[in-house]
């Protein structure tokens, strides 16, 4: 992104709060707070040390100022921009601008969602657009299904090129022990499951889980005294299409073109320098868009490239190592845990799922539907 | 400047109650505009004209989609042939039968009670 500079900040703390079904009782803030403790235990800082802090949830109206009470904190930079599921991908980028200006030594991004205890209906209020709600579109599921059908119709892509994105997130998934699914999938397993907007069946489309999580920013120059080593941002990107996907100019061609562009560009980086890439997967088409459009493959090949296993483990490409949304966690807005993923892949602590030598990441965030893209590129040490 | 005495959805709905498929028409831009709208998103011009569409389009996306309860149903993208797309459903053949790049003509849809009416289409060959 212009004016923001390459490595002006540097996670240097990451942590999930409890996921799948969480305990009786707990709230999104709860959730939060949870894995801010969790963060700050990572890198050796305490909550007195945040003065910056950014959060979104659809089940808080004004989850900053819920935060900020829970915590008993005052910060001097508050954010709680919400786009979606990318919002955290957002939030990286104001952050490090948040940082560059000293408007904040630490920042604190955090995430918190309990849909799956209080049910999908609960998690987020259900808006009604008199031009697409006559149409009992099922959102977001439909939506995503209409941007598939154009991708089948142009490109010749196939239900079983789909199904071949959740078989390999739940190969991933089977190499994480915090991930929700824990037994193997089929391709023909995929196309068997319930249809709920074809061409999606229910394996085509991520987990209602519960979750949460954090991650700490601050500049380098303390990053490097902190207790794990800095993982630094080198580039951010950001692109806005549309809301409703009635309004979508090319369902083909998502933000994830302009927003990779801008993260590339700040990076001095280009996809064959990414080795780790992770991609918001609320459905399997997503996976595939947004392989083209970040430039792993050309527009229309997604469908092809994702078979024989390319991007599965020991494939040619590492993509989506927790599991992704489809296998491993998705409590509503899924942003943060890709970053999270992004951090342990390139720190080196991912175990048996770790991609030997990562030195880069991609943590590419959607929200919406297709509506909002924004992309951040991580490194370590040797990329700086 | 006064102040609207009607919003651009009652308009759009006064023309679907007529039977009539309504757009906007944004002249500093050239191109057509949908959802209507107070503001044109491609020159930021507040001066838009209404038109009436000749309700004639081609299906640009096509999905059937399954409710836990009922019958599966087609919710569909159409790009009328004035150069404006909106979401709809193709009647009148079954929701798996429709295709991409289907002609389709516009027809009103009344739900009936308080609903209001909007717009679905039916396959070129098959309207009356």
């Amino acid at each position: 992104m212009s004016g923001l500079r390459r490595a002006g900040a540097a996670i240097v703390g990451a942590a999930e709060s409890d996921l799948g079904h969480v305990a009786e009782g707990l709230n999104s803030i709860d959730l939060m707070a949870q894995g801010i403790a969790r963060a700050l235990e990572d890198c050796g800082l305490a909550l007195g040390d945040v003065d910056g802090l950014l959060c979104a949830t659809t089940q808080s109206r004004t989850s900053g100022l819920s935060l900020c009470e829970y915590l008993g904190i005052s910060p001097a930079f508050i954010d709680s921009t919400i786009l979606g599921g990318s919002s955290f991908m957002f939030h990286v980028a104001h952050a490090l601008a948040a940082i560059e200006l000293g408007l904040c030594q630490v920042a604190v991004i955090a995430y918190g969602s309990t849909q799956r205890s209080v049910g999908r209906r609960q998690a987020s209020v259900r808006e009604i657009n008199p031009f697409e709600t006559p149409f009992r579109p099922f959102l977001p599921s439909t939506a995503y299904a209409l941007a598939a059908s154009r991708h089948m119709h142009e490109f010749g892509t196939t239900r079983e090129q789909l199904a071949a994105v959740a078989v390999a997130a739940r190969q991933w998934a089977l190499l994480n022990p915090a991930a929700w699914e824990k037994k193997p999938l089929s391709i023909a397993e995929v196309l068997a499951a319930r249809m709920v907007s074809y061409p999606f069946t229910v394996r085509d489309i991520c987990l209602v889980t519960d979750g949460g999580g954090a991650i700490v920013l601050t500049a380098p120059e303390r990053a490097k005294s902190l207790k794990k080593p800095p993982i630094y941002v080198l580039g951010c990107g950001q692109a806005i299409t549309h809301a409703n996907i009635s309004s979508m100019p090319d369902l083909t061609r998502t933000g994830a073109l302009a927003s990779g562009q801008a993260a590339y560009r700040m990076a001095g980086l280009g996809p064959r320098d990414i080795d780790v890439v992770e991609l918001y997967d609320a459905f399997t088409i997503n996976t595939i868009l947004f392989l083209e459009d970040l430039g792993f493959c050309p527009k229309g090949e997604g469908g092809r490239f994702v078979e024989g296993g390319r991007i599965a483990p020991n494939g040619e490409l590492p993509v989506n190592t927790n599991g992704g949304g489809l296998s491993y966690c998705h409590p509503g807005m899924y942003g943060l845990f890709l970053l999270i993923e992004a951090v342990r892949q390139v720190r080196g602590e991912a175990g048996a799922r770790q991609v030997p030598g990562a030195a880069t990441a991609i943590a590419h965030g959607n929200g919406g539907v297709l509506s909002s893209q924004s992309t951040i590129i991580l490194g370590n040490a040797a990329t700086v | 400047m006064a102040d609207l005495s009607q919003s651009p959805l009652a308009i759009y709905q006064a023309h679907l109650d007529k039977g009539e498929l309504a757009y906007q028409w944004s002249p500093s831009a050239g191109k057509a505009v949908f959802y209507p709208r107070l503001l044109c998103p491609h020159t930021g011009s507040t001066h838009l004209e209404w038109r009436r569409s000749a309700g004639l389009g081609t299906v640009y996306a096509t999905t059937v989609t399954h409710p836990p309860q009922g019958d599966p149903y087609n919710v569909a993208l159409v790009d009328c042939d004035e150069g404006f797309r909106l979401m709809s459903r193709v009647e009148g053949i079954a929701p798996e039968a429709v295709r991409i790049g289907m002609r389709v003509r516009f027809r009103v849809h009344r739900p009936g009670g308080e609903a209001p009416a909007y717009p679905v289409f039916v396959p070129l060959e098959a309207a009356p």
